[in-house]
């Protein structure tokens, strides 16, 4: 029903939508945990009176701020380029789309904006206990928008809940409680906050360990650290575990990422999990190369995690494009023919219902009807255009996973040794503790690779792919935002990383 | 109970709540209208401080209401969000870059090594202050004077004009809109300071403010008559009886008509904003804002509202009638209004939580002391 035109535009506008987000996604991470762990420092001067704490949660408020402002900015385009460059997807899904993200402005960013002031204004302008109430406040409020905008992305990925309405050629809601409560919405949300708390405890130990290397603020620094390891390690095993989930999801309900995430070319029973390995640039799908050509496996494992079940059979990249009736599985190319045919009827169905020919259209209809869950492969040419670019997804899932079991190793040495006061006589953890920042903001950012280019080519799993989902602009126009986009956020990006380093040197005001 | 709900009282409802929000927002946009007054009013470093940190306070909440506003019509109007911001594209995008340079300037702004330096900043909350409203306005304004698209069979839109929506700010009706706002946030701007800036030892900034108050009102006049005037002789989109959408004579004049309620709330709020302007300009106090603010709403209300029922597309095409949208043939479908619906319960708590917490803070009024502090902007 739609021609896919340009698809240099569509390019561009996903690279648009990847550089906003992943810019966003620089400040949002540190803001969901950061919160917590503010409201903890404030709670304990709250309760001990003692300025020591009062400098330290203020010191780290401050830097929280500067991020803040620049998180915010980044998400309001985020909440309009679904309009500007997906527009033909804003109206096919907004029905249903559109929902959490007007729950998170009216929920979740008015409680942020309304605290915020507070918690930052308020030390001598409200009561101590309402103070604190706001700092707390903050730290859920944050936390609730995160709740609302991975619903909306978990339901990209498993739409459920929904139904196709044909007169009006789109996605309608049937079920909000499915849409909210999917298991891939509850994974994806106790995974990414989980995370987000690492990272920002992770930036804590990273800051204040820089502070020890350098002999500075060195009480505030020990005292941060201590709270910060803590919150690091329940936080870091928590990921873990989370992951676990989250990977158990991918599998049972987008197998085809799952396989480009492990490199799983043919599917097996037994299926080993590979913990590391170098991909064969030279595979295609369904040739006979080696999809690895080094790897450490883990026998048997990843039929586990994919089905709770060491026997089980995994299916991979090919058996999902050509199909494998042994196993049980559709190939791309017959979801192709049943799109094809959805699509086709419901062109039928179009001009015999405004033809006036009811009963014309009724039959129509039945033959959408029958063909409508594979839609979206109606507009696929060929069936190896159903899976998602491999290495990219196979690199990023593994090196995510490499550094999750890092850091509660690295957590708990903080733990230790902060627990024994010895930290100055690790010098080598603390040179290992100041780039952690940046190892979890990594682990990030491919987290959403994994998430993101993994589901490729489809923008609503199975229904809509993203060559359909665009706006009818030109790429030239795309293009100049683009780099409009790139050159302000970048030149915002270093104005907050210089703000952000000076008042690391400040350090808190010394009292 | 609002599971009974006809489907057309939940559309009808839906544009009124997104009308609430919009007109809210045109109120908190003393914010923008504060950061333009900044070049005016404020004449010393301190000055301009206590100006910053006074609208520090509350810029989050306008920013805020903008993205809810969006969020609002992403989920009750979804084909107006496709067509107008995927087809209105530059518009649009040039209104979010002067809100994301916003958001960053009062935090950055007076920090060491900032790299833009105090006065970038300063530039970009003018941008935001004047460029920003002036197109939202503009944008207002083609709810009036239609745009230029088309809809396929399948909804997907083509924008005929090549300027994608700027060309809306080349149309006097759409400019005067614009300027109106401009200058209307300024004026509420003024006499928001008015009220949260602890004057005392600074007689002549209080003054500066009070002569904005009224000189900006005065300013903004002429474009609101022609704005009005206009309305009530311009040709009108209207839905006919098939279905088919024509162009009829004083159609905005009949709905006015149609509905005296609106009548009577513009009337309204144009009366509280002289008064406030007056009160302001012509008194000691520091209350204006408070029916300034109230007018503005009633009278963003009614500009919101005017285009929308009494069969009228709100979005009207130009270029190809038939795809005009209206708020019956772009809402969600009835379960989904059904369920924002049950949302919007709560907004009552969001608005008093929001009242108790700007009553809690601004118990003391931003001064000197403030400005000095280690968190000012
Ligand atoms: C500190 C960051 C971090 C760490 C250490 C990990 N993750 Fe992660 N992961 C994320 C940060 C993240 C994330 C950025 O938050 C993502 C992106 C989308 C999402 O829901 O969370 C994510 C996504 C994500 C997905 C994709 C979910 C989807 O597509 O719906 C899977 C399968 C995993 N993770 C699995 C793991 C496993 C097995 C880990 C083992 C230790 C792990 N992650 C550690
Ligand atoms: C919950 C919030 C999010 C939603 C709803 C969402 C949705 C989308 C959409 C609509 C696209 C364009 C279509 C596509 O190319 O798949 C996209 C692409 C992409 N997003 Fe997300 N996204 C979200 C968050 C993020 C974040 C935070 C990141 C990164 C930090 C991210 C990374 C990407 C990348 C890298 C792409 C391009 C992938 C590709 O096109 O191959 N996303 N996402
Ligand atoms: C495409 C997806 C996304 C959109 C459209 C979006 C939209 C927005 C908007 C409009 C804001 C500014 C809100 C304000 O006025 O205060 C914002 C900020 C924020 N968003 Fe996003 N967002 C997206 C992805 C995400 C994700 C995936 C998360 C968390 C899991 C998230 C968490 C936050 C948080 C915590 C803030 C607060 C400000 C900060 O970043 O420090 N956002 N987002």
């Amino acid at each position: 029903m739609i021609e896919h035109l340009d698809l240099t535009m569509v390019n561009w506008a996903r690279a648009q939508f990847a550089l906003t987000a992943l810019y966003h996604w620089i400040f949002v991470p540190l803001t969901l945990g950061i919160t917590w762990i503010i409201a903890y420092y404030h709670s304990i001067y709250y309760k001990t009176g003692n300025e020591e704490w009062k400098r330290l949660t203020r010191f780290w408020m401050r830097l929280f701020a500067v991020n803040f402002a620049i998180g915010v900015a980044t998400g309001i385009i985020l909440e309009f380029e679904f309009g500007t460059n997906w527009s033909n997807y804003s109206w096919m899904v907004g029905d249903i789309f559109g929902a959490p993200l007007a729950i998170e402005g009216l929920f979740a960013f008015f409680i942020e904006a309304t605290f915020f002031a507070v918690m930052f204004f308020g030390w001598d302008r409200v009561s101590r206990r309402f103070h604190l109430f706001s700092t707390w406040m903050v730290a859920v409020g944050t936390n609730l928008s995160a709740v609302w905008i991975l619903v909306a992305n978990a339901w990209m990925q498993h739409p459920v809940g929904q139904q196709f309405n044909p007169d009006k050629a789109r996605f309608e809601m049937t079920n909000f409680k499915e849409v909210v409560f999917s298991p891939v919405s509850v994974s994806k949300f106790t995974h990414t906050t989980s995370s987000s708390m690492v990272l920002a405890a992770m930036f804590i130990i990273s800051i204040s360990s820089w502070y020890l290397l350098k002999g500075r603020h060195q009480v505030m620094a020990r005292r941060s650290i201590v709270v910060a390891s803590v919150f690091a390690f329940l936080a870091s095993v928590f990921v873990i575990f989370t992951g676990d989930q989250s990977a158990y999801a991918v599998a049972q309900k987008q197998p085809m990422k799952l396989a480009a995430c492990e490199g799983l070319c043919r599917g097996e029973e037994g299926a080993e999990l590979i913990a590391f390995g170098i991909f064969n640039g030279d595979k295609k799908i369904g040739d006979d190369n080696k999809p690895c050509v080094f790897k450490v496996g883990i026998p048997k494992v990843l039929s586990f995690l994919a089905n709770r079940s060491f026997k089980s059979f995994v299916p991979g990249v090919k058996d999902m494009v050509f199909g494998n009736p042994a196993q049980g599985v559709m190939g791309a190319g017959e979801k192709i023919a049943m799109g094809k045919k959805a699509l086709a009827a419901l062109a039928d169905y179009k001009a015999k219902s405004r033809a006036g020919d009811d009963v014309g259209a009724e039959a129509a209809l039945a033959i959408f009807e029958a063909n409508q869950k594979y839609l979206g492969y109606g507009y696929l040419e060929k069936p190896e255009d159903a899976a998602p670019p491999i290495a990219l997804s196979f690199y990023s899932f593994h090196f995510m996973v490499i550094l999750g079991t890092l850091f509660p190793l690295v957590a708990l040495a903080f733990l230790v040794f902060a627990w024994r006061d010895t930290l100055a006589d690790h010098k080598w953890l603390l040179r290992l503790g100041t780039i952690m920042f940046f190892l979890s903001m990594i682990a990030h950012w491919l987290g959403w690779i994994v998430a993101e280019v993994g589901r490729q080519p489809w923008a609503i799993q199975d229904l809509l792919p993203v060559t359909v989902a665009r706006s009818n602009l030109t790429a030239g126009t795309v293009q100049t935002t683009f780099f409009l986009f790139l050159a302000l956020f970048t030149i915002l990006l270093i104005a907050e990383v210089g703000i952000m380093l000076k008042q690391i040197a400040i350090g808190p005001e010394e009292g | 109970m609002i599971g009974n709900l006809e489907y057309s009282t939940l559309q009808g409802l839906w544009w009124l709540l997104c009308s609430v929000v919009g007109a809210v927002f045109l109120f908190l946009n003393f914010v923008q209208g504060g950061q333009s007054l900044l070049w005016t009013v404020a004449r010393t470093g301190e000055e301009k401080s206590l100006i910053i940190n006074s609208l520090g306070l509350k810029w989050e909440l306008t920013f805020t209401s903008l993205v809810v506003f969006g969020g609002a019509l992403f989920a009750a109007f979804p084909k107006f969000y496709a067509t107008s911001f995927g087809g209105a594209y530059w518009v649009w995008i040039i209104i979010l870059f002067t809100f994301i340079v916003q958001a960053v300037s009062y935090e950055f702004r007076n920090k060491p090594r900032n790299l833009l330096g105090e006065k970038g900043y300063e530039l970009f909350l003018l941008i935001n202050g004047t460029l920003g409203i002036l197109l939202i306005g503009a944008a207002v304004g083609t709810f009036y004077t239609g745009s230029n698209f088309q809809l396929s069979q399948y909804n997907l839109v083509t924008w005929t004009s090549p300027l994608r929506g700027l060309e809306a700010a080349f149309n006097v009706f759409n400019v005067f809109m614009g300027v109106f706002l401009v200058f209307n946030a300024r004026t509420l701007g003024a006499m928001y300071l008015l009220n949260n800036v602890d004057c005392t030892g600074m007689p002549e900034l209080e003054k500066r403010l009070r002569n904005a108050a009224m000189t900006n009102f005065l300013i903004s006049l002429p474009f609101l008559l022609y704005v009005l005037v206009s309305l009530l002789l311009m040709k009108g989109f209207e839905v006919q009886e098939a279905g088919s959408v024509a162009m009829v004579s004083h159609k905005y004049l009949a709905n006015l008509l149609a509905n005296p309620i609106l009548l009577v709330l513009l009337l309204a709020g144009l009366v509280l904003v002289i008064w406030g302007v007056w009160k302001s300009a012509r008194s000691d106090s520091t209350r204006g804002i408070w029916f300034g603010g109230a007018g503005t709403v009633l009278v963003g209300l009614v500009v919101l509202l005017l285009p929308a029922f009494n069969n009228t597309p709100f979005y009207p095409s130009k270029v190809d009638l038939a795809s005009s949208l209206t708020i019956h043939n772009a809402s969600s479908s009835k379960f989904t209004l059904t369920v924002m619906t049950y949302v919007a319960l709560f907004i009552p708590l969001i608005l008093a939580y929001i009242a108790y917490v700007w009553r809690a803070m601004a118990g003391r009024r931003i001064n000197l002391d403030d400005v000095n502090n280690e968190e000012a902007y």
